[in-house]
């Protein structure tokens, strides 16, 4: 198999969520919601982030969607097959780049081509394309710990693009990050996404962030976490930093702040 | 100006004065344990004689390597015995330890069930079951082996379960998410990860071994080194017994770097690249 090109057009497929819930059980006994019941529907293709404060439930929803969580009820839907196990479609970037420190750039970036029972041969050649891509072209046998983390990110994103999803989690995937370093994985991010437009579920608790990756952003409540805004954001592409004090920019932050305001997680100052 | 090209080169001189001293520290450091092992050595040596201490007392450490060599066989036929014990309980001591850890990991009742009675057991003294197990075992491998690989298991075991469960549960849900299934899990993360415990644990084990070998010797036993050194002791050949005593020491450094030789083709260290 050859790849016309690293960045070639992945089939994004669409998510359902359909009252889904998630309650944990408490060592005395009492439940805590972490999530009232969630109603969203993303098209194949979408670019969406959900952004909320700590403790929203939003991370626990994205670990639903990858099949690492079960619902306490509802459905969750990927390509119209319910969700009871880790789709094969989808590929999920944590908050930590969570690298194996034994394996090197390339052995990690082929773990689950290795896990799929792919022939690794196969995808020799999109690993090193999606590394160069991310301005690590000759890095290949360098390990883990002799990578900055923004470099080990990158690394981590390019593991979870190497078997070409159709959905891409991503939670909180820049949050460790130092602010330089994330603005240029939030501006690389975009230029990727722009030639892949596969589906991305994006968590953030940045509404700049969110603002300027997403196509619609999702706004959640404190918990339990319920859906408070889903706005969609008519800004064409690409988004540059000039994009960033543009009036409908500011705007839609403003809109999003007012709703943290509102809740108490931000205050009116 | 032109002062430009001064500072430059005295950095550059900085620099070389620094790697220097550098080299100079690391032969420095490099030398100072065999140094201070000469020096113990030399004044065992002149320390003997001036003390006017017989050969029966202790005899000088030039003494003990020329017995050695006089006796190269005696002691080699006697090695190759006890080390064969410590291999043979250590190879069990390591299947079996790891084997255990392994079930007290993926089994909550198998932990619960063994895991109080391994601690027990490990209060009690092994050596002193020796002459019971000569008693159930005879006095030829069996109890020797035995004893070796009992005091090799239980570190194994030890290390082992902490090594399973110290790995960070993210990167599990790493390749769960990727769809590998628990064997795939096992292999591929859980297993590399506790590595570098398994073998902390091997080494200690390793160690534990020689000595289980040689007390099962020195209880019953018809050859091997401990049996070679308590014959000596009878009959006032210090010497021999000093001799049968560096072997020893020997042959559970030779078995751990043997370990520790493994570990480096196998484990790959965090900090081994630069």
């Amino acid at each position: 198999m050859t790849f016309a090109s690293p960045l070639h057009q992945l089939h994004g497929v669409g998510v359902t969520i359909k009252d889904v819930t998630k309650i944990y059980e408490m060592r005395d006994g009492n439940e805590l919601s972490a999530l009232d019941p969630i109603d969203l529907t993303i098209s194949p293709g979408e670019f969406v982030a959900v952004v909320g404060p700590s403790g929203c439930g939003k991370s626990t929803l994205l670990s639903m969607i990858a099949g690492l969580l079960p619902v306490s009820s509802g459905a969750i839907q990927i390509d119209s097959q319910n969700v009871h196990r880790p789709h094969p479609k989808v590929g999920v970037v944590f908050q930590s780049d969570l690298l194996l420190y034994w394996r090197n750039v390339i052995d990690n970036i082929l773990l689950p081509v290795e896990i799929k029972g792919w022939r690794r041969a196969d995808y020799m050649s999109r690993a090193g394309e999606l590394l160069e891509q991310v301005g690590l072209k000759g890095f290949e046998k360098k390990y883990p710990n002799e990578l900055s983390g923004g470099m080990r990110q990158r690394v981590s994103i390019c593991r979870a693009l190497v078997q070409e999803p159709g959905l891409l989690l991503m939670d909180e995937p820049f949050g460790a990050l130092d602010a330089l370093t994330r603005e240029q994985m939030i501006a690389d991010l975009q230029t990727m996404w722009i030639h892949l437009k596969n589906t991305v579920i994006f968590i953030t608790h940045s509404i700049e962030e969110a603002v300027f990756l997403a196509d619609r952003v999702i706004v959640m409540s404190p918990r339990p976490g319920r859906i408070d805004l889903d706005r969609r954001i008519e800004i064409e592409r690409p988004r540059g930093w000039k994009t960033r004090i543009e009036p409908r920019f500011v705007a839609y932050m403003t809109e999003i702040r007012n709703i943290f305001e509102s809740r108490g997680v931000l205050s009116k100052d | 100006m032109s002062s430009g090209p001064v500072p430059q080169e005295s950095t550059e001189q900085a620099k070389l004065r620094r790697r220097r001293r550098r080299n100079v520290q690391t032969v420095v450091e490099s030398l100072a344990a065999p140094v201070l092992s000469l020096m113990l050595l030399a004044v065992w040596q002149l320390g003997v004689p001036f003390l006017g201490l017989s050969v029966f007392v202790l005899p000088t450490p030039l003494q003990i390597i020329t017995r050695i060599g006089s006796d190269y066989h005696l002691l080699a036929g006697n090695s190759l015995v006890t080390l064969f014990e410590t291999l043979a309980g250590f190879a069990i001591a390591a299947a079996t330890g790891i084997a255990t850890a392994f079930a007290i990991f993926y089994s909550r009742i198998f932990e619960r069930a063994i895991y109080p009675l391994l601690v027990a057991l490990q209060t009690v003294p092994k050596v002193a079951l020796a002459p019971l197990l000569v008693l159930y075992l005879g006095y030829d491998f069996a109890p020797k082996c035995f004893l070796a690989f009992l005091l090799a298991y239980f570190p194994i075991v030890i290390a082992t379960v902490v090594g399973l469960q110290a790995l960070d549960k993210s990167i599990v849900d790493v390749v769960r998410s990727m769809g590998a299934n628990e064997w795939q899990t096992f292999f591929k993360i859980r297993l590399p990860a506790a590595l570098p415990n398994i073998f902390g644990g091997l080494k200690v084990g390793i160690s534990l071994a020689v000595i289980g070998a040689v007390i099962g010797e020195y209880v019953a036993a018809e050859r091997g080194l401990g049996y070679l050194q308590l014959q000596a002791s009878s009959q006032f050949d210090t010497t021999l017994s000093f001799a049968s005593l560096v072997i020893i020491s020997l042959l559970g450094v030779v078995t751990f770097w043997g370990i520790e030789f493994l570990e480096r083709k196998v484990v790959f260290r965090r900090e081994a690249a630069k």
